[in-house]
């Protein structure tokens, strides 16, 4: 052997350079901490004031884009003609009754597609197919099927939600760690208590996330069901408002429907902590 | 043990094929009592073994007799996350509620009392580790079957962990079939010591050093080179 075949390969020199790392100490943290809240808080403060100023200094015209104060008098109109107080529980219905309908069939089918190889067999390779249609693209077929009234809407909106419950589900109850499931079975545990006790609850972060995903889809399920001919409810307020040219109420309307998106969100989210207590809080950053 | 203790595990002719025989013949009798160490190198099939031995696994060939209760602790704790420690310990009772105290007790012996109300990923490595061990023996098993158990735990822990289970064991008195890699571990605590080798039990050394054993004991590096020297490492 030569000595060049046994020589090390050369030290990479920058590799050993020293460097310290940063300290972060409490006063640190609770800068970053106060940081957050202000920036939460001035950020949106800012872009609100930017479009109060686009129409006072005359960068839009008040027609293309209302400022604000027009909204917020839009708000005012609709409350005071009692509007808003008739078509937010129409509305929320729609919503929370299809997303009922859809979850719930969800869960079923994805209980037992997971739980058993008979209900995979049975339901995984069809609902997989449908799930890639577009829930959008069947609203003429659904007006077709079911007309115009209040069922069409119900039906969309279960079809968009029955989905990701089903999907999160399936593969929640799936992904159960075959471990966990042979340390029950080591015990004794067999059939319905195996699931009930090692199956189901290590699946319920999955089925949660599956929730919480349905609900948004509802509401995105929602705006799309009240285009078809809504006689009351909040995509009947903006619809009428589109036609009597009043950009204003349909903002507002809009915004509702963000505002309703954000309240979901936050309800899932506390769901998911108190259903969850075991799982470790992890944030990054 | 005890001559006129009853045989508890038997075990004949098991044969378990992979793509090869991974056990091609292997014959095992444990009577109430026995604790023995199966040593082995790698991958010559004693996880396999504990497997079938647990009813986790079918052998495809022999016959296997084994106590109706039976416990298994592995490498890993395998608590479920989702249920308090307490009820991880009672898993497989009919009534949880009711064998509330059971678990306490059991939860105690291994000094975790304390701990019966915390959730599962709230604990150390040891601790998790130690859960394992109540709940294994909660259910007084006939037979105790522990792979690797000790493989994950730092040093410090792991010596206590074996005055631990040396104790438990002792007090409970079922037969013990304990898979590791530690030669030391065997010597230190099991009555029998197998090493498993080309599919079926090559060594069978009864340890006759006195209890507690003490690696200062005359007999200890002697019966370790010898294992040793056994396992091809010398
Ligand atoms: N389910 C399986 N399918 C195919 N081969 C397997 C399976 N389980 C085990 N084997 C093979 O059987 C052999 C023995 O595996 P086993 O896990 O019993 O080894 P081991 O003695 O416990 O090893 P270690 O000491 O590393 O834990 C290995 O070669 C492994 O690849
Ligand atoms: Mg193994």
């Amino acid at each position: 052997m030569t000595t060049s075949e046994l020589a090390p390969p050369p030290v990479k020199e920058a590799g050993r350079a020293l460097e310290s790392l940063a300290v972060r100490g409490r006063q640190g943290r609770l800068r970053s901490a106060w940081r957050g809240r202000f920036l939460r808080i001035v950020v949106p403060a800012v872009l609100i004031v930017l479009w109060q100023l686009s129409s006072v200094l005359g960068w839009a015209d008040e027609f293309t884009l209302p400022p604000p104060s027009r909204i917020i008098a839009a708000y005012q109109e609709l409350w005071a003609n009692g509007d808003i107080q008739a078509a937010l529980p129409i509305s929320l219905k729609r919503a929370g009754t299809g997303l009922a309908i859809g979850v719930s069939l969800g869960l079923v089918l994805g209980l037992f597609a997971g739980l058993w190889k008979i209900g995979e067999e049975i339901f995984d390779a069809p609902l997989q197919m449908l799930r890639t249609i577009p829930f959008i693209a069947v609203v003429p077929l659904f007006i077709t099927w079911f007309g115009i009234g209040e069922t069409p809407k119900l039906v969309l909106i279960a079809a968009a939600t029955v989905f990701p419950m089903y999907l999160n589900t399936y593969h929640g109850v799936r992904g159960v760690d075959k471990k966990l499931i042979e340390s029950g079975q080591t015990f004794g545990l067999r059939g319905w208590r195996l699931a009930a006790r090692v199956i189901l609850p290590t699946a319920l972060p999955a089925a949660l996330t599956g929730l919480r995903y349905a609900a948004g889809v509802s509401l995105l399920a929602l705006v799309l069901a009240e285009q078809i001919n809504a006689r009351e409810g909040i995509g009947y307020l903006v619809n009428n408002a589109n036609q009597n040219q009043r950009p204003d109420i349909v903002i507002a309307g809009i915004l509702i429907y963000a505002l309703l998106g954000i309240v979901v969100d936050v309800l899932m989210r506390l769901a998911e902590h108190f259903a969850l207590p075991w799982r470790p809080r992890v944030a990054i950053g | 043990m005890s001559p006129s203790a009853e045989t508890v595990v038997d075990a004949r002719g098991v044969r378990r094929v992979f793509d090869r025989a991974v056990l091609d013949g292997v014959d095992l009798q444990l009577r109430q009592g026995d604790f023995v160490a199966l040593l082995g190198p790698s991958g010559t099939g004693k996880t396999t073994l504990l497997r079938i031995l647990a009813g986790l696994d079918a052998a495809d060939d022999g016959q296997v007799t084994v106590p109706r209760q039976r416990s298994v602790v592995f490498q890993e704790p395998r608590l479920i996350p989702a249920r308090r420690v307490w009820r991880n310990v009672v898993l497989g009772s009919r009534n949880p509620r009711r064998d509330r105290k059971k678990a306490i007790a059991a939860l105690t012996e291994v000094g975790l009392a304390a701990k019966s109300d915390a959730w599962p990923l709230t604990l150390s490595g040891g601790e998790a580790q130690r859960v394992a061990l109540a709940r294994a023996l909660a259910t007084e098993p006939g037979l105790l079957l522990l792979d690797e158990p000790f493989a994950a735990l730092d040093a410090l822990t792991r010596i206590k962990m074996h005055d631990l289970v040396a104790e438990l064991i002792q007090r409970h008195n079922p037969a013990v079939l304990l898979v590791t890699h530690d030669v030391d571990e065997a010597i230190l605590l099991a009555d029998r010591i197998l090493i498993l080798a080309d599919g079926s039990i090559d060594v069978d050394v009864a340890v006759d050093l006195e209890k507690p054993r003490r690696r200062s004991d005359p007999g200890f590096p002697e019966l370790r080179a010898h294992l040793l020297e056994r396992l091809g490492v010398s």
